[in-house]
């Protein structure tokens, strides 16, 4: 019976956080295949809707960046489909963003009444953002198709940078969500840096089209180094600009680690707050 | 002796909790909201960057909600925990099961904890019944293996057979309380913390739950039991803690604890009202006591089905000038509903003045012996239902302890759900056959 002997102290932080976390990885489970059903049972058009958004957007950015403006693709890649390989990591990182900031205040039944580790509940929402974004990735795989456009051997690469695209998206996602339960305002300012975003990220254009001195910089936004990666793996056609990457690694991995810290720092006090 | 599964020393829990200073002034010149407003504005802002926690309100104050508390509990023990409202008993168990944290002492547990707070956390409206099956018992703490285990014996138990694959949406509110219930019931855990939550669902579900958990009790588990049903702490626990205003007050025999608890209520109604912490509303209307009195004088306890007499004494502010609309709702031990006073109905409380004492009377009140309690709610510039202010609201204001009379004796508690709340005046005879015929 000693096996379990638990002390509740004052500012204690819990020696087995994480092996508790891989014990409660079945409500991680649970929680993450509900939010999944409840999605798609409630919009009727939950798998279009997934679908449809990115790629209304992306016919805006053709057009716009690459008709109007007359901005390069990326070599010989068409440019529709390079924006919508920029456009899946982005609607990922930006649905991730939103969904988990407000995770917490939508089970606030659940935090107030039972135990477990909250990570738990952002990281799960931030599995359902993957799901949209692997349905939105056959209509890539149609765009392929119709363009007829061939990814060469790099695409083995994909799973590695879809485990990227999580991980940046995590990172700034739980810190945002534990601010958000401290200072609900912050769910005015998430719109905000989700629409910024979406213009300071590569999305609608390449981001070789970004003056040489300027471009370690702007590699500093993790999900520069996510769209690059994915661009380079699935169309192929440009060089990698590595010491960008790294940069945009190093990033994420910071904002992981920051993330998580702040969150098991405000994690305690959820239950009082909400 | 074995060492205690739950030790508790010295356990305290203060939270922060703003005041709005704003209703109760009489004159508020525009200078001194803008001053506030630009004080509270800074405040915050100082607070955020300091990380701290942000509050809402004019002044901040810490509020002990738990204080120096220290007790222990042996394994198979079953410990009831009484307490009026507020006086700390959900966030003695929220800590117990590391919702949230203390902010002095320490707790050290050797079991496994499940908790149950409230029925159905985390119920999905737009999920089937049979997935929050899973859901929920993922949540409480079970395993998948676990839950397919006992899943038939859970569906049984809650009677919903037939409607498995229906979103619970599409449930009654009782069958939606059965699953719910179900499901936490078959937990099987070394110690079992639950919160108030028989005061739901309909007489036989909650004998029904009362026998569920009498089993528990027997079966050899460790339990911690809040409720404000004395007659369920009274059956179910063989020892109980009783907490006032936080601290720990008693530490006893389930009956020596109830029967101090009850005095406590009964001297807790010689104070005001006013300077309870629990109070809602602008309080430009508040009530200071509010008393029943049998015919006899007698306080707080009236004979079922003989005359009732409830005295309340208020103050007002002067700056009003309509008439009241005050409300007190009864509430039986399972915290049902059971009947309301209304002035509503009358004429008779226009042109109040500025303190006093108004009185209602029931000439033969009809309800079974029991314990019942009493909110109040006082409404301003309209009724409840026109949509007035709220300018007090209290609950648990007054205890009704309704004693057994020769008309209507008391039943005991398994019985006490299927016997109703209503006592009836009646006449039983034999009727004559020839006379039913026509
Ligand atoms: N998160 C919170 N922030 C501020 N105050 C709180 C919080 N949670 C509880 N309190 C306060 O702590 C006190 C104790 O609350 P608690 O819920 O433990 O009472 P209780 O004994 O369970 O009452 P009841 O019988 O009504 O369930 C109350 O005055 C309540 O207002
Ligand atoms: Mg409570």
């Amino acid at each position: 019976m000693n096996a379990h002997e638990l002390v509740l102290e004052p500012g204690r932080s819990e020696k087995n956080y994480w092996r508790d976390l891989w014990r409660y990885r079945e409500l991680f489970q649970v929680l993450a295949r509900r939010d999944v059903s409840v999605r798609y049972k409630q919009t009727v058009i939950g798998v279009a809707w997934a679908v449809i958004r990115p790629f209304l957007t992306m016919l805006v950015f053709t057009v716009v960046f690459g008709k109007v403006a007359k901005l390069p693709s990326e070599g010989a890649a068409p440019y529709a489909l390079m924006v919508f390989a920029g456009m899946l990591p982005w609607t990922f990182f930006s649905t991730a963003l939103s969904d988990a900031s407000n995770s917490l205040v939508a089970n606030a039944n659940l935090i107030s009444k039972v135990y477990f580790p909250r990570l738990i509940v952002p990281t799960a929402t931030v599995v359902v953002a993957l799901v949209d974004f692997l349905i939105s990735f056959a209509i890539l795989v149609l765009m392929m198709a119709w363009y007829r456009f061939a990814p060469d051997w790099k695409i083995v690469f994909l799973p590695l940078l879809v485990l990227l695209a999580f991980l940046a998206s995590l990172g700034p996602s739980l810190w945002i969500t534990a601010l958000n339960v401290k200072y609900r305002d912050f769910r005015y300012v998430i719109p905000f840096i989700v629409q910024l975003g979406l213009y300071v990220s590569p999305v609608g254009f390449s981001s070789s089209v970004i003056p040489p001195q300027w471009r370690l910089l702007y590699s500093l936004n993790p999900v520069v180094g996510v769209i690059d990666g994915f661009r380079w793996c699935i169309l192929g056609e440009s060089a990698m600009y590595w010491p960008g990457f790294a940069a945009s690694l190093s990033v994420t991995a910071f904002f992981l680690w920051f993330g998580i810290r702040q969150f098991r720092k405000m994690e305690r006090s959820f239950a009082d707050l909400i | 002796m074995s060492r205690p599964i739950i030790s508790v020393e010295g356990l305290g829990k203060s939270y922060l909790v703003g005041h709005e200073t704003a209703h109760r002034e009489r004159y508020t010149a525009l200078r001194d909201v803008v001053g506030r407003h630009v004080r509270n504005f800074g405040r915050k802002a100082l607070d955020m960057m300091r990380g701290r926690q942000i509050i809402q309100g004019d002044d901040v104050e810490e509020f002990w909600a738990l204080r120096d508390v220290s007790f222990e509990v042996n394994e198979g023990e079953v410990v009831g925990i009484i307490g009026r409202n507020g006086a700390g008993k959900s966030t003695l168990l929220k800590i117990l099961s590391r919702i949230t944290e203390p902010t002095t002492g320490r707790v050290t547990l050797r079991g496994r904890v499940a908790s149950l707070l409230e029925v159905g956390t985390g119920f999905h409206p737009e999920l089937t019944g049979r997935e929050n099956i899973f859901l929920n018992g993922a949540i409480l703490g079970m395993t998948r293996g676990e839950i397919k285990r006992k899943f038939d014996e859970i569906v049984g138990f809650a009677e919903v057979e037939r409607f498995l694959d229906t979103p619970v949406k599409r449930y009654s509110s009782g069958m939606y309380v059965r699953l719910a219930f179900a499901v936490a019931a078959h937990l099987e855990p070394e110690i079992l913390v639950v919160d108030e939550v028989l005061a739901v669902g309909d007489a036989q579900f909650q004998k029904k739950c009362l026998g569920k958990m009498q089993d528990v009790a027997q079966g050899g588990r460790t339990v911690l039991f809040v409720s404000h049903n004395m007659a369920a702490v009274s059956t179910l626990c063989s020892r109980a803690l009783v907490l006032v205003r936080g601290r720990l007050e008693q530490s006893c025999d389930t009956s020596t604890a109830i029967a101090s608890f009850l005095e406590s209520l009964k001297q807790d109604a010689q104070n005001d009202l006013a300077s309870r912490s629990d109070i809602k509303g602008t309080r430009a209307f508040e009530l200071e006591r509010i008393v029943c009195l049998s015919a006899d004088g007698a306080e707080g306890a009236v004979a079922s089905g003989e005359e009732a007499r409830i005295r309340i004494s208020y103050r007002r502010s002067d700056h009003f000038d309509s008439a009241a609309n005050l409300i007190l709702a009864i509430r039986d031990s399972f915290g049902r509903p059971v009947a309301a006073m209304n002035t509503r109905f009358t004429s008779a409380l226009v042109d109040l003045p500025r303190e006093g004492v108004i009185e209602c009377v029931t000439p033969s009140l009809p309800l079974v012996a029991g314990f019942y309690s009493i909110d109040a709610y006082v409404y301003l510039k309209g009724t409840h239902s026109s949509g007035g202010d709220l300018a007090f609201h209290l609950a648990d204001a007054a205890q009704i302890h309704v004693l057994p009379s020769d008309k209507v004796p008391a039943s005991r508690l398994q019985d006490a759900a299927n016997a109703g709340v209503m006592a009836l005046d009646q006449i039983w005879t034999q009727a004559d056959k020839a006379a039913c015929v026509s």
